[in-house]
Parts: structure tokens; C-alpha cells; sequence
């Protein structure tokens, strides 16, 4: 019955109110901003991870084939670049979606804070490991084990952290199932998370294989100088396989990712953007066909066409993640404005409402009325620590003013400058910003206790 | 409130941000503001002192790229992710303070970002064209000019955040004026600069040594040489951070100096805030002594000579730090917004009508007898959770201990009768901000913590109880 109960209350919605304060630049321009430094900061992601995996990949095979083992090491010459400028350009994307999205985005990094934190040493150990592998190639030529476990390591943790991202990423977008979380592990169960990861996967092993047909096909590299047996058209092959190889696994995983969104975010805006960017990419993918079936001079052809017309894709892609999330989030965003708005009014009412509480009528300054208000100020400073007879935190006040007689002086300092003075109790708080009046009033106040 | 609320009930909140941070500004400041310029400077000499058929003393130069190589790996590892992990721990523990500075602050963080992504830029070149770049004497000298451009670069990245750092401090005007303008023209700014600037040096002095004494050959020249130069460094900058701290100390607003006593631990270690003015002048000292060893017997100098002044020299900093993090007390953002995350503006509504009724996330809403305790919980999960845990760093069992004595039974109607006035004395505490039975509900909770020990855990383990009246059925009539 209870677990039945719980059931019931978590399945309602939570309408949190926002930040009371403007949005720093209009929203159409922090959104732009988001999306533009989002694709930069993940193209040096893929870039890092997809590097990290194909050097992992090529030492093993660089195990039979020395050459396989050169290319490895060139790959990852490039990851340390590429994996410092991921995470200094990440920071813009994160700072902007926390400024557009603060209620959903740090919502869902509490629900999943453990890993969320995890994320700072788990990259630091990544980044580690890549140096450390980029600096022992020939320290441990003789044990290339060890070598590779390194480099396999590190490869695990790329391609666990991002999974970290994905979750927050996804679970922002639905306040309705933030109840149900206990966890990263829950949140990770979201029905979308996997085919959104896998997808993110094959983006980065695409864009990889086009990075390294670019890296070999530059003028000034001096592959020959590096390689002995393989080709430059051979390392070209290789980066042109694999980025169709990945484009045409997306073909799958795009699909599946699109059939497990939940519907409330889907629009034909969407549908539309997501159709053309797909479309985009099949003349790229056929002109990378066509590079690795025709001649060998031909492979170059059509590069630049390649590039640009992924690029839009992409750019398709990255601006349909903002467009879903817009949708799904909209509705509720009125709703938080609504709640904010309503209780913006009610402390507003209350300040009011305190302030007329607060017109207090003039006192002549008799004695009664010093000492009245010097009872007032003991009450609210004092008796938090002092009893009148008894101890409390402090010494019995009795006892204490029986030590002044009628030295206003002496107990005025005290207040203001106390110090530890008794060994069993602990220090006295001092009170140097009570106005002098209401001091006066207060050691008047504590002097007549003794009369 | 408004956010769930992770909770480290061992470690408590504050120090996963404290410990982050510190750890940046230790890399920030000793390996990459002080660190470049020196680098740069050690390579120039070895282009200067150059054999006349050479570029650069090989050796020379080999010892410093060696120094080079350990300051990039750890800036770009640990010195960049701990950057980012401020923003990470923030979001997590203080999410409505670091939501609303964002807010207001967000072109500053911009500029300070391009201005960082060009360090970073800077920083790769100038380390991975190292070994090309001595191949002719016009590549060295340009390099050595990419290592001039880093150093400023490194600089004016701290600059700028020192700017944002002191201007969010700025009690009153962050809301009023919001201009990064401001953040340079506030009183504290330059002191501050002055003195981060020179004490960065000194870290990357001290740190300069270590690496000498590891990389270069035992009783070379070259060694003895580096370890003379490392020494000068220290001796030239060391006098002027003592001048730096002295006068950061004496702009620090009066308001909150009165609160520095505690700022150095806790309410018990007031103390030690006496012991921060010989900290100063002691590892000024020993940064001094050990800088006229390095100068004057570099030959006996080793290793294990540099680990003192080295540990002596961060504790300086981190102080600095802890000091700066803990005079906003009771503020998180000054006048604005308390550190239990609760908006000044907001305590008559709360006070009134009770934290839990206007609280997003809790499982009550109705304080009852029969709930009591579970109230208390929520009511401690709010209001006091961002500084205190139950039973580890700063408990809240034991602060109340310490008041009525250890392993003594803990009595409710005391603590209900220190709640309402604790922030007259305890200043640096913000006032409690809910209603008379919440006092009651949390003071159980307490002595119901010391009885059983119990421990308490954030949404990032429990997740989260939504309040009734804050779901979308509550609001929906809220809307037209």
C-alpha cells in the first residue's frame, strides 16, 4: 500500500519558480550562441575520442604491421590538441545553457550528482593517461602490453564520460520523471540515453576518418619521411572507410533516436530539419564512395564538397537538439513563469505588509522607555545564551552583572570586546555593530537587574 | 528551494567547492601566471649566455623545456578541469547563487572565456613548437616573443576573473551597477591584483627551484646556474607580495574584517586568525632564506630543501582564499541572497508562512506531531544544509555541542530559543528564515540526530519528494 502510494505521488510534475532576474542578452541570442559553441566544443570531442579509439585500434594491429603501429602514434600526437581545446571550448556551451535552461540543467545535475562531480576527476585521469601514453612510445617499445593497456584505459573513460553529459542532457528535458530518479544509474535508464549515445559514437568515429584523410592529404606533412610501406592513398582509404562506415550506421541509430523521443517534443519544425540535414549528408556519402572505388588520383576529389555539405548536416543536427528541446520544455517554461510571477507577488505582499508593521510611534526618551527597549535588545541579543539564574551557553546573568555593580564602563567594553575568560565556557560572541543607543538602553537595562 | 539539493553529509558542500577551487587557483596562479613569464625568462637567458657559435646552450634549454612540459601537462589537466569543476560544484552546491551571478555576469565570463581560449591557444603553441623552434635564432626569438604573449595572456585572464571575483564581493552594488566596469573600479580590485600578482611569482619561484633541482644534472653548471637565477626570482618578488598582502588586508571593508576572526576555520579556531598575520610573515620569511640559499650555496641546494617553503607557500594562498570565500558571511551575494541560497527579499513571506509551504521540493508541507521529525529533516535540508551536515565537517550536532557541552542531551526549547536571534550573535549566520514551528520541527530533528546518530543524504542518493502544491496541477490555475 505504502509503495503503491509513493507511486502515485511521484508521478506528478514539479513547477519550480526561476531565477527572478532578466536573461543577460535576448533569448534568440543566447540560443545561438549555445548551439554555435556547442558544435565547435563537440567537434573537438569527437575529435579526442574517435582519435583516442583508432589509436587504441592501430597499436593492436601496429602488433603485426610496424606501419599500423606509426599511424597510431600519429593519431595520437593529435588527441592531446584536440582534447584541450574540447574542454576549453566547452565552457561556453555550458555557462550559456545554464544562463537558458538554470532550473532544468541544474536540476539534473543534482539528480545525478555523484557522476556529474565524477565527471572533473574521471576527465583529469582520462587526459593523464593520453599524456602519459603520448610520452613512453618509446620508453615502452619493449613492452607493448602495458603500452596499450594505457591507451585502452583511457579510451574507456572517453567513452564513459560522455555518457554522464547525455544523461543530464536528457533527463532536463523531463521535469515529469525527476520524481522517479534516484540516481545517475535511474537516469541512465531514460528510454532515450542509449540511442542518443551510440549515435554521438558514430558522429565521432565520421568525423574522425575525415579529419585523418585531411591530416594526410596536406601538402606540408611529411608523410613519406614517417611511413615506410604504407601510402598516403592508403591512410586516406582508411579515413574515408571509416567516415562512411559511421555515416551509414547513423542511417540506423538517427532513426531509432528519433523513434524513442518522447513525442511532447516533436514538431513538424523538427521533423523538417532533421529530413533535410539527413538528405544533406547522402551526396556527401556518395562522393566518398566514389573516392574510395575510382582511381587513385581521384581520391581527393570533391573534399572540399565532402566537408562543407557534412558540415551542414551537422549544423542540422546540432540546431534539431535545440529545436526538440525548445518544444518539450516550453509549456513547462510558462508554467515556472507563472509560479515565479505569483511568488514574486506574495513576498512582495509580505515586505509591504512588514513595512507598515514597521512605523513605530515616537518614544520620548524617559528611563521607563530606555529600560523597556534595553529589555527588548536583551531579549533578542542576549537571552539566546544567558538564563537569568541558571546556565545556559553563558554564565547565569545574575551572577554576571553582580561582577559590574555599577561600572556602565567596564560591562560596555565586555560587550563590545569580550574574550574567553572562563575555562569551562566557550568564548563570548562580541557585539561590535550594536548601534551605541540601543547599548545604552541594554547595560541601563542589565544594571537595574541589580538594584 | 527551487532546485534539488545535493548533499555531501561527510565532506559537507562547501568543501568539494573550497578544495576544487584551491586546487585551480594553486595551478592558475604558481604554474601558469608566474610560471610563464619565468619559463620565458629562463629561456631568454639561454638564448643570452649562448656559446657565440650557438643559438641557445642546449642544456640549458633542455632543462627548462623539461620544466616547460610538467607545467603544460598539469595546467591542461588538472589546472583546466579544475577551472571547470568550480562551475560543476557550484551548480551543484549553491545553484540559486551561481544561477543569479551568471545572470548578471554572463558578458563578463564571456570576455573572460575568449581571453582564456586564447591562453590555451598560446599555451599549445608555445610548448609543442618548442623543439622546432630551435632550429634557427629567428625562430627562437619569435618563440621566446609567443612566450611574452602567454605570459600577458595568462595574466589577463586573471586579471579579469579577479575583477568578476571582486566585484561579486562588492556588497549593495552588484545588482545596481552591472557593469564589468565596476569590477575594476571597486576599492578592492587593485590591492587584490597587487597582491595575487607577485605572490604567483613566488609560487612559480619556489616551484621553479623544485623542478631545477630534479631535471638539471647533478653539480653542473648549468644546475648551480638555474638554481642562482630561480633564487633572484624569488628574492626580487617575495617583498613585494608581503606589500600586496598588507595592503589587501587594509581595504578589506570594515564590515568585513570584523567577521575575519572566524574566517579561518571555525568559531573555535578564532584563534588562528591571530596565527594568519605570523603565516604571512613567516613563509615570507622562508620563501626569503630559501631563495639566499639557492643564491648564495646553490651547490648543496637539493630537492628535498624546496618541499618546506613549497608547502609553506600554498597554505599562504589557500589561506588567502579561505579568508576571501568566508568574509561574505552571512551573504553569499552581498545584501542580496544569504548562503543558505535564500533571497533577503523573500524572509518576511518565508518567516510568515513557513520555508516548507514555498518549498519546491519536500515531503511535507504540514508540519505535524506525527511528522515532526521528518519536517525537521526537510527544514534542515533547506535552510541549513549548504554549510552544515549531521553528524561530519561542521555537524550541526556538534556546533550546538560545543554551545552546551559536549556529549551533553541536547534541549529543544534551548535551540528553539537560540534560533530566532543566532545571526546577532553569530554574525556570520544568516537569520533563520522560516516560521516559528519550523524552529520547533528542526530543533527535534536535532536532538533527535544526537540521539541516534542518524545521517542524512542529498537527491544526487534519495531524489526528491515534490511538494503538492508545487506540481503542475497546483500551478495550472495560476495560468490565463
Amino acid at each position: 500500500m505504502l509503495m503503491l502510494s509513493n507511486i502515485l505521488l511521484q508521478i506528478s510534475t514539479p513547477v519550480p519558480k526561476d531565477i527572478p532576474l532578466q536573461l543577460p542578452m535576448p533569448e534568440w541570442l543566447l540560443v545561438i550562441l549555445l548551439v554555435v559553441s556547442f558544435l565547435a566544443h563537440i567537434l573537438f570531442v569527437n575529435l579526442m575520442l574517435g582519435g583516442t579509439i583508432l589509436t587504441l585500434w592501430y597499436e593492436i594491429k601496429g602488433l603485426k604491421n610496424k606501419d599500423h603501429d606509426t599511424f597510431a602514434r600519429e593519431i595520437g600526437l593529435t588527441i592531446t590538441v584536440n582534447k584541450s581545446l574540447a574542454v576549453v571550448l566547452g565552457v561556453a556551451p555550458l555557462l550559456s545553457i545554464s544562463v537558458l535552461y538554470t532550473i532544468y540543467f541544474y536540476s539534473a545535475n543534482a539528480l545525478t550528482g555523484t557522476a556529474w562531480i565524477m565527471i572533473v576527476p574521471l576527465v583529469i585521469l582520462a587526459f593523464l593517461l593520453t599524456y602519459l601514453h603520448k610520452y613512453t612510445w618509446d620508453l615502452l617499445a619493449g613492452n607493448k602490453p602495458l603500452h596499450i593497456f594505457i591507451i585502452a584505459l583511457s579510451a574507456a573513460l572517453f567513452l564513459f564520460i560522455p555518457l554522464i553529459f547525455l544523461v543530464n542532457i536528457n533527463l532536463m528535458m523531463f521535469p515529469e520523471k525527476w520524481g522517479i530518479i534516484r540516481g545517475f544509474l535511474s537516469a541512465l535508464t531514460l528510454p532515450n540515453v542509449f540511442p542518443r549515445y551510440f549515435h554521438f559514437i558514430c558522429a565521432s568515429l565520421a568525423i574522425t576518418g575525415l579529419f585523418i584523410f585531411w591530416y594526410n592529404k596536406r601538402k606540408n606533412y611529411p608523410f613519406e619521411e614517417i611511413y615506410h610501406s604504407l601510402t598516403r592513398y592508403d591512410i586516406k582509404k582508411i579515413g574515408y572507410s571509416i567516415a562512411l562506415g559511421a555515416s551509414i550506421a547513423q542511417f540506423l541509430f538517427g532513426p531509432l533516436l528519433f523513434l524513442t523521443l518522447p513525442s511532447k517534443g516533436i514538431g513538424w519544425n523538427l521533423i523538417i530539419l532533421i529530413l533535410t540535414g539527413a538528405a544533406i549528408a547522402i551526396p556527401a556519402m556518395w562522393w566518398i564512395w566514389k573516392a574510395l572505388s575510382g582511381p587513385e588520383k581521384n581520391i581527393d576529389k570533391n573534399f572540399g564538397k565532402i566537408i562543407a555539405a557534412m558540415s551542414i548536416t551537422i549544423f542540422f543536427m546540432g540546431s534539431g537538439r535545440q529545436i526538440y528541446r525548445s518544444n518539450a520544455l516550453e509549456p513547462h517554461q510558462k508554467m515556472v513563469a507563472a509560479a515565479t510571477k505569483d511568488f514574486e507577488r506574495r513576498a512582495q505582499e509580505a515586505r509591504d505588509e512588514l513595512k507598515e508593521q514597521k512605523v513605530t510611534p515616537v518614544v520620548v526618551n524617559t528611563p521607563e522607555t530606555q529600560i523597556r527597549r534595553g529589555k527588548e535588545s536583551y531579549d533578542s541579543n542576549c537571552a539566546v545564551c544567558h538564563k537569568m539564574n541558571e546556565r545556559l551557553v553563558g554564565p547565569p546573568i545574575m551572577e554576571v552583572i553582580g561582577l559590574y555593580k555599577d561600572d556602565e564602563t567596564k560591562l560596555k567594553k565586555w560587550i563590545r570586546e569580550p574574550y574567553k575568560k572562563r575555562p569551562e565556557y566557550s568564548a563570548m560572541s562580541a557585539f561590535p555593530h550594536l548601534p551605541e543607543e540601543e547599548l545604552n538602553s541594554l547595560t541601563m537595562y542589565l544594571l537595574s537587574l541589580n538594584k | 528551494m527551487d532546485f534539488p539539493l545535493f548533499h555531501l553529509d561527510w565532506l559537507n558542500d562547501r568543501f568539494l567547492i573550497a578544495f576544487i577551487a584551491i586546487l585551480h587557483v594553486w595551478i592558475n596562479h604558481g604554474l601558469a601566471v608566474g610560471f610563464m613569464p619565468y619559463i620565458t625568462w629562463l629561456e631568454y637567458k639561454g638564448v643570452k649566455n649562448a656559446p657565440s657559435n650557438q643559438i641557445t646552450d642546449p642544456e640549458w634549454d633542455e632543462v627548462v623545456y623539461n620544466k616547460m612540459k610538467v607545467a603544460f601537462i598539469i595546467t591542461t589537466t588538472l589546472g583546466a578541469m579544475t577551472g571547470v569543476g568550480i562551475w560543476f560544484s557550484a551548480a551543484l552546491v549553491s545553484p540559486n547563487s551561481i544561477a543569479s551571478l551568471l545572470r548578471v555576469f554572463y558578458f563578463a565570463w564571456f570576455v573572460e572565456w575568449i581571453v582564456f581560449v586564447t591562453e590555451i591557444v598560446l599555451i599549445l603553441i608555445y610548448f609543442l613548437t618548442w623543439r622546432n623552434a630551435n632550429k634557427s635564432l629567428r625562430s627562437k626569438l619569435k618563440h621566446i616573443r609567443f612566450g611574452v604573449f602567454l605570459s600577458v595572456f595568462s595574466w589577463i585572464t586573471m586579471c579579469v576573473i579577479v575583477a568578476i571575483l571582486g566585484f561579486m564581493m562588492d556588497p549593495g552594488n552588484w545588482l545596481t551597477d552591472q557593469s564589468l566596469f565596476n569590477g575594476f573600479t571597486n576599492p578592492i580590485y587593485l590591492p587584490q591584483l597587487l597582491f595575487r600578482t607577485p605572490t604567483a611569482m613566488v609560487v612559480a619561484g619556489i616551484f621553479g627551484l623544485m623542478l631545477t633541482t630534479l631535471f638539471a644534472a647533478k653539480k653542473t653548471k648549468t644546475k648551480n646556474k638555474m638554481l642562482h637565477y630561480g633564487g633572484i626570482w624569488v628574492l626580487l618578488w617575495t617583498p613585494l607580495s608581503i606589500l600586496g598582502a598588507v595592503i589587501y588586508y587594509k581595504v578589506m571593508p570594515s564590515a568585513m574584517i570584523a567577521n575575519m576572526s572566524t574566517a579561518v576555520g571555525t568559531m573555535a579556531f578564532e584563534q588562528y586568525y591571530n596565527i594568519l598575520k605570523y603565516i604571512i610573515v613567516v613563509s615570507a620569511f622562508v620563501a626569503l632564506l630559501f631563495a639566499l640559499w639557492a643564491i648564495i650555496k646553490p651547490k648543496s641546494f637539493k630537492f628535498a630543501a624546496t618541499i618546506l617553503p613549497f608547502i609553506i607557500i600554498l597554505g599562504f594562498l589557500g589561506i588567502f582564499e579561505r579568508v576571501r570565500e568566508f568574509v561574505r558571511k552571512p551573504y553569499i551575494i552581498g545584501n542580496y541572497m544569504y548562503s543558505n541560497l535564500i533571497r533577503e527579499d523573500y524572509y518576511p513571506l518565508l518567516q510568515k508562512e513557513g520555508v516548507l509551504k514555498n518549498a519546491t521540493y519536500t515531503s511535507v508541507n504540514e508540519i505535524t506531531e506525527e511528522n515532526k521529525i521528518q519536517a525537521g529533516r526537510e527544514v534542515f535540508v533547506i535552510t541549513c544544509s549548504r554549510c552544515h551536515t549531521t553528524q561530519g565537517i561542521n555537524s550541526i550536532t556538534n556546533v550546538f555541542e560545543r554551545m552546551y557541552g559536549k556529549g551533553k542531551p541536547l534541549d529543544v526549547e534551548a535551540m528553539k530559543a537560540y534560533m530566532p536571534g543566532m545571526h546577532k550573535v553569530r554574525t556570520y549566520m544568516p537569520p533563520f528564515p522560516g516560521n516559528k514551528e519550523e524552529m520547533d520541527a528542526l530543533a527535534c530533528y536535532i536532538k533527535y540526530l544526537q540521539q541516534t546518530g542518524e545521517s542524512l543524504e542529498g537527491a544526487q542518493t534519495r531524489g526528491i519528494d515534490i511538494n503538492p502544491d508545487h506540481t503542475t496541477e497546483a500551478i495550472l490555475p495560476l495560468m490565463n
